[in-house]
């Protein structure tokens, strides 16, 4: 039997884009991840009406406005809920969400480490630039100790939350990380998260032009990220540097990762670290990697697990194992009946 | 020797016993047994909060009671005839509202030293004179359930567990109530467990043979209490919470779409959530969420993508939801919000009932924020009015707030089952992919209903942006403007007073539609309301009953009803809050007569304040 199959119309960076004005600051980084995205949707064979774009409140919580797509701006911090509740309505829709480290992190803390810990067949993307930037410059959970803002003008004094680690914590099976400068770098991240088959977590590292500018400025700058950012390969040694003699080891006594330099002390390339991807551990040593500013930030796929059978998919399988043994009639006519003439 | 059996018109009994007595399960067994005997019945699940309160204490008492009898019953009654208490706590908790001359069982083998103390008894009550003028019947119910189930190996603390069933056994025989459905029952609940089925139902029947072969008292009858006549029809008894589950999963039958239940435990909803959940062959989608904030938000999320979200919580859960109903309100999108409510503020009393959230309902959240509220009368009930929330969610694309109480959610009664088929749909309309020249709109209005335009995910050519930012009337798109504001603001108001166009006109449950005063009530004071007015009209009086099951809008005859009568009394369970609501729309002198005890009112109280606004 022949299978009729319709010639899929080529769609391109225009068809996501809505006739909406983007209005962010000029300079913000949620530009770069807007057309980022619009450009890299048509490369995944993604279709406008199957695609939907769910958000909370904030700066980045915009996004959806200008996807030519469906979406949905939701309520500060929500968005992992109303999207849980969308892909269970729909499960063969591509579901998005876009929250930032005050939206997502702070007041939808708790959502955001259910809907990872589900595993609800998600793509969630964290816009992280350390502020709250829609409310005028308040610290968020992922500033740095010592943030001076309106809300702290001596500085803030709550320790940082890392988001990767965070995520690995609520159980993530899938986490990346990436930056709004990334133009190359994004796409890849995006397509590995919409490949994944359960909730996908990806920090994007962006910049508030406004109230916390430069933040990322080491990673960002050409000539500061070679030595501050460690790009990260499956299977391949972790080094970086401009002259790429440096590299990861585990040191067994300190249990901990360690920056070493090739060549030095010993070192050769064939103690440097290899990426597995799918080793949670390494995951978990990675995602703290860079917190201490004199080791570089780990970029890319952090943490891929095995596939695995999804939350809604397991949900919809008890729907589907059951259906059709009972009626509603014969619910309500289940219990004990009498019968008045 | 066996008395004549003596014929009553309606009786009422109340099981009291400590939280491990089962107290509820003997209740819900005489309940089943007695409406399978054809009885009309109410009855109140009355229970402590805490799980296992220390055994014996007077705060872990654990009560039921029923009414059940020939006529039509409407109520769990104001007095117990019978009280049976199962330990010196439960006595004590419960005596003071037996009838005077009321029978009292007791279970003499508990009134030991310990149980007395703890109860807080200086004296046994048993012994002097404090049970003079209720017929007592003194029974060492431990000592001859141990007896009864000693062949079936079990060790002692489960032996004594059996004693309820002998308890229910003797009650049974006292109102010729059949045993075989308890039997059935007990072979059923411990199939994997026969010897533990088996004691029990030997408890039972030697509670039973109790009676039979016992001279009680020479004062004590076998009772019986005739069929009521009612309709023809199948029937079964039905509690709160599952006609309400049925009702949701019948509105998705009717609108044609999925239901996707998002819920969080919270007491007394949770049966809700229990029910549904076992009813996902019929294509339910229940998700227990990490707070009652997601349950909200993944229901609407569900709307949003094309299924009908259904919630449902209590009074500190609903507070919990409020920006989030904002959030549907503004993006009108169809949902229902299930309260089930009780005893607040905060926390309050869980598991007592009470009425307080009408406010809520109405006017709690910010900005101006419209939406309809229906209210349940009793078990029954929640079926059609659950079938009710759905049209009005699915027809105008709104939240629907749908109140009900833990008394409600917790009590039988028999119920005739539905003709399911006889049910009018209401299908769903949903956008199509626009053809030729045509754009779609979101905030695009049906002319009649002013519901927009439901474009939903997966349907081509109706990609479209919401959220809960101000929308333009014309286009959907943000908007700022201060004249769009004004109108968006004034259509979701027409849209929702728009409603009381499309539900019928209030009736006047009992009595004529003018006269000296009307008693209005809404939700599960309405058996107590009826019995009382019945009482009054019986007594010359001229009082009618009006009961509310629409409460934002209101029907559209209501005010000129209303402005017939010379007085307007609110009985409520709250402090007022629909006298209120009533004063606030029509500008009426309605008078509020309340009860915060988070109990049902009492028909007693009821008259008395019926008499007393005559009266003044």
């Amino acid at each position: 039997m022949n299978e009729m199959t319709t010639p899929q119309e080529k769609l391109t960076i225009k068809d996501f884009t809505s006739d909406q004005e983007v209005r962010w600051c000029p300079g913000c980084g949620d530009y770069a991840i807007l057309k980022c995205m619009q450009r890299t949707l048509p490369e995944l064979g993604a279709t406008r009406e199957n695609t939907v774009f769910v958000s909370g409140i904030g700066c980045s919580s915009r996004f959806p406005y200008y996807m030519d797509t469906y979406g949905f701006h939701t309520i500060h911090g929500r968005a992992p809920a109303i999207a849980t509740g969308v892909k269970l309505a729909k499960p063969e829709l591509d579901v998005w969400v876009i929250t930032g480290d005050g939206d997502g992190l702070s007041i939808g803390g708790n959502h955001l480490m259910h809907a990872i810990r589900r595993d609800v067949d998600l793509n969630i993307l964290l816009f992280n630039n350390q502020i709250y930037g829609l409310t005028k410059g308040q610290y968020s959970p992922t500033s740095v100790v010592g943030t001076k803002t309106p809300s702290t003008p001596q500085g803030s004094v709550d320790p940082t939350l890392n988001p990767i680690a965070f995520a690995l914590g609520s159980g993530a099976r899938f986490v990346a990380r990436t930056v709004d400068t990334a133009q190359k770098h994004m796409p890849d991240v995006f397509k590995r998260a919409h490949a994944f088959k359960g909730a996908s977590f990806v920090e994007i590292l962006q910049n508030c032009i406004v109230y916390n500018d430069a933040i990322w400025e080491e990673i960002t700058n050409k000539k500061t990220a070679p030595d501050h950012q460690l790009l990260l390969e499956h299977g391949m040694p972790m080094i970086f540097g401009a002259e790429r003699n440096k590299g990861i080891i585990f040191n067994a006594k300190s249990f901990a990762l360690e920056v070493v330099t090739i060549g030095e002390n010993g070192i050769t390339e064939g103690d440097i670290l290899v990426h597995d991807e799918t080793s949670l551990q390494m995951a978990r040593m990675l995602g703290d990697l860079g917190e201490n500013p004199s080791e570089p930030a780990p970029m890319g796929v952090i943490y891929a697990a095995e596939a695995d059978q999804s939350y809604v998919d397991a949900v919809r399988g008890q729907m589907v194992s059951e259906k059709g043994k009972r009626s509603l009639k014969d619910i309500i006519h289940g219990g004990q009946t009498w019968v008045v003439e | 020797m066996a008395l004549e059996v003596q014929s009553l018109e309606s009786a009422v009994v109340r099981f009291a016993g400590d939280s491990g007595d089962g107290m509820q399960l003997t209740g819900s067994q005489f309940t089943n047994s007695t409406a399978l005997s054809g009885n009309d019945l109410a009855t109140f699940p009355d229970f402590p909060a805490e799980i296992r309160a220390p055994v014996g204490t007077t705060f872990g008492v654990s009560a039921f009671q029923i009414n059940f009898g020939a006529t039509s019953i409407k109520t769990v009654g104001d007095q117990p005839d019978v009280l049976v208490a199962m330990n010196p706590a439960a006595l004590k908790v419960n005596l003071g509202n037996l009838r005077k001359g009321g029978m009292l069982v007791l279970d003499e083998g508990s009134f030991t030293t310990r149980n007395l103390q703890k109860a807080g008894y200086a004296d046994n009550p048993v012994e002097g004179d404090a049970l003079d003028g209720y017929q007592v019947i003194k029974l060492d119910i431990s000592k001859m359930t141990m007896e009864a189930v000693k062949d079936f190996g079990l060790g002692n603390k489960e032996a004594l567990r059996c004693k309820n069933m002998w308890t229910l056994g003797l009650m049974l025989w006292m109102y010729t109530r059949k045993r075989q459905p308890v039997v059935d029952w007990l072979e059923k609940k411990f199939a994997k467990k026969p010897e533990i089925a088996n004691a029990n139902i030997a408890a039972l029947n030697a509670g039973h043979a109790y009676g039979e072969t016992s001279e009680l008292s020479a004062h004590i009858h076998q009772y019986e209490v005739e069929p009521v006549h009612a309709e023809p029809g199948i029937y079964r008894t039905v509690t709160g919470s599952q006609a309400l589950s049925w009702g949701i999963a019948a509105g998705g039958d009717l609108s044609g779409l999925e239901v996707m239940f998002g819920s969080y435990p919270i007491t007394p909803a949770s049966p809700i959530l229990h029910t549904l959940s076992g009813m996902k062959e019929l294509g339910i989608v229940t998700f227990q969420a990490e707070d009652e904030i997601a349950a909200i938000c993944a229901a609407l999320g569900a709307s949003y993508a094309g299924a009908l979200g259904v919630t449902s919580s209590s009074g500190p859960g609903i507070a919990l939801k409020t920006e989030a109903l904002g959030l549907a309100i503004s993006t009108e999108l169809p949902l229902v919000v299930i309260n089930s409510q009780r005893g607040g503020p905060s926390t309050g009393l869980p598991t007592k009932t009470e009425q307080s959230d009408l406010y809520q309902a109405i006017y709690g959240r910010n900005g101006d924020a419209p939406m309809p509220v229906v209210t349940t009368r009793s078990p029954g009930d929640c079926f059609e009015v659950a079938i009710e929330a759905c049209r009005l969610a699915v027809k105008y694309m709104t939240p629907v707030m749908l109140l009900t109480d833990g008394f409600i959610a917790n009590a039988a009664e028999p119920w005739k089952l539905p003709d399911l088929d006889a049910i009018e749909p209401f299908p769903a309309s949903q956008a199509k992919t626009p053809e030729g020249d045509e754009t779609f709109n979101p905030f695009l209005r049906d002319e009649e209903t002013l519901a927009r335009n439901w474009g939903v995910p997966g349907v081509k050519g109706t990609e479209h942006r919401i959220g809960g930012i101000e929308k333009s009337y014309d286009t959907g798109h943000i908007s700022y403007d201060p004249d769009n504001h004004q109108k968006m603001t004034d259509t979701r108001f027409a849209k929702i007073d728009g409603i009381a166009g499309d539900i019928p006109d209030q009736v006047v449950d009992q009595g004529e539609d003018s006269g000296t005063l009307a008693v209005v009530g809404w939700g599960s004071t309405y058996g107590p309301i009826e019995e009382a007015v019945k009482r009054a009209r019986a007594d010359g009086l001229s009082v009618s009953h009006i009961h509310l099951r629409y409460l934002n809008p209101f029907p559209k005859n209501l005010e000129s009803l209303l402005k017939g009568f010379d007085k307007i009394l609110v009985p409520e369970m709250n402090n007022g809050q629909l006298k209120t609501v009533l004063r606030d729309k029509f500008l009426l002198d309605a008078k509020p007569f309340t009860q915060i005890s988070g109990l049902p009112f009492k028909i007693s109280d009821l008259l008395g304040a019926i008499r007393a606004e005559i009266a003044s």
